[in-house]
């Protein structure tokens, strides 16, 4: 009688929980996206994660590309050098790729035009200016349009112009150049008066 | 035979190292240029033409042949040094002073050229232009003035067909300024020397390159056939790369 009220719980609960489950089933149906939940969520972390990463690279080149406006030198109006053959150039460290340099400094004196490279963002091709033996001008012949053309170049990418303290000298000689002596209104004035006193 | 009288409002010295030719010939022809260049360009005197200009008693149509040429040089020099040099004043006057003492001062040298001389300067007022030798047969030799005590030179330059230029706010006070930030003074250097072709050229370009401040050298250093020594406001001097030509012996 025992094991059969056993056997007849068992049943009894085992019906009673397929019960539940066929209940639930029947009478709550479970929406499409509740169920795939787990991706969805796993999709929308991975989606915004991978955009985080697009912009912060589009952040670092935006960076990388132009730093201050100033442009110091873009077309030299007085300057008139006469180029060498055109040498390509590769962007990051000119070279001279031609016969070896002079002994006044690394480069031949000219102007050397760079090959077209890819930038990832765009092309670049650039223009480095030699006199002297150093490169004293970089500027750009293609650039692309969203970043900033101009390029500051600073003391250390120009050359190092040399410098001295002053020294006074003892040296007689034949006219000194400075600025102006004294007031120039007041030399006017006087050379204008005295030029009316002459007869 | 050296001269300085006084003209254009400031001392003008000629030396003509006598060669046999009339040299008090050329002296004068060359002093009564520049005088006829006062009367024309003083804009201290009220009946000079560029004085009448400024009060709009002249049209452009009647200006002397002289204004145009200074005037289109003003425009060309403006132009090359993206603006740091221009004539015009904020209050519509114009004052081509900083062009017309070395344009002055080369046709003078030309002047005297003329007359068979080849060797001699002239000087007005820390602006040079030389030709040939001194008369002890080397080049001339023209101090560099220190800024910081106006009795003592601190470069010795050794020229011989060349103009010298010096801008310097030390004596006259700030009369050079910015054009592109005209209440910003120059502070951090206190004298550009430009040594060029003539003086013509060493003056505008010292000019333009003073107002441009610490840049100023970088300017000189991109120009061909100008050499420059800049002293700062702490009393170091930085020259471009060819000074040296002009202070080797």
């Amino acid at each position: 009688m025992k094991r059969m009220v056993a056997i007849m719980n068992q049943g009894v609960i085992s019906f009673r929980i397929t019960n539940v489950s066929v209940f639930f089933a029947v009478e709550h149906p479970v929406p499409f996206f509740m169920r795939i939940k787990k991706i969805l969520f796993s999709f929308v972390i991975i989606v915004t994660f991978s955009l985080y990463v697009v912009y912060q690279r589009k952040e670092d080149n935006r960076q990388s590309a132009g730093v201050a406006p100033s442009v110091t030198n873009t077309d030299s109006v007085f300057q008139e050098q006469q180029p060498s053959a055109p040498a390509s150039v590769p962007i990051q460290t000119p070279a001279p790729i031609q016969k070896p340099a002079q002994s006044l400094g690394m480069y031949r004196d000219g102007t050397y035009t760079g090959s077209v490279a890819d930038a990832y963002y765009g092309n670049i091709q650039v223009q480095a200016t030699i006199s002297a033996g150093t490169i004293i001008d970089v500027t750009f012949l293609q650039h692309p349009n969203d970043r900033r053309t101009s390029i500051f170049i600073n003391d250390q990418a120009m050359p190092i112009l040399s410098r001295e303290a002053l020294t006074v000298q003892s040296a007689q000689v034949d006219s000194v150049s400075g600025a102006t002596d004294s007031s120039q209104a007041f030399q006017q004035s006087l050379a204008y008066a005295l030029s009316q006193a002459r007869n | 035979m050296k001269e300085t009288r006084t003209c254009m409002g400031m001392p003008i010295t000629v030396e003509i190292v006598d060669d046999g030719q009339n040299t008090k010939q050329a002296l004068d022809a060359a002093f009564l240029y520049f005088h006829s260049v006062d009367e024309m360009f003083s804009t201290y005197k009220p009946e000079s033409e560029i004085t009448k200009i400024n009060r709009r008693e002249i049209q452009e149509e009647e200006y002397s042949q002289e204004v145009k040429t200074v005037f289109a040089l003003a425009k060309k020099t403006k132009e090359q040094t993206r603006g740091y040099f221009d004539i015009m004043l904020e209050r519509g006057i114009c004052d081509p002073s900083g062009l017309v003492k070395g344009w002055a001062l080369s046709n003078a040298a030309k002047i005297i050229e003329e007359r068979g001389h080849k060797n001699f300067y002239v000087e007005a007022s820390g602006d040079i232009q030389t030709a040939g030798v001194n008369a002890q047969g080397t080049s001339w030799t023209v101090g560099i003035k220190n800024p910081f005590n106006v009795h003592e030179i601190v470069k010795v330059l050794f020229v011989s067909d060349c103009g010298i230029a010096t801008s310097g706010t030390y004596t006259q006070g700030q009369h050079i300024y910015n054009p592109h930030d005209r209440f910003c003074p120059i502070v951090d250097i206190v004298s550009l020397t430009v040594v060029g072709p003539n003086a013509y050229e060493a003056d505008r370009f010292a000019t333009a390159a003073f107002a441009m401040g610490t840049e100023g050298i970088h300017f000189i250093e991109r120009l061909e056939g100008c050499e420059g020594y800049m002293i700062d406001a702490g009393g170091i001097a930085t020259m471009t790369s060819g000074f040296g030509r002009y202070t080797l012996l």
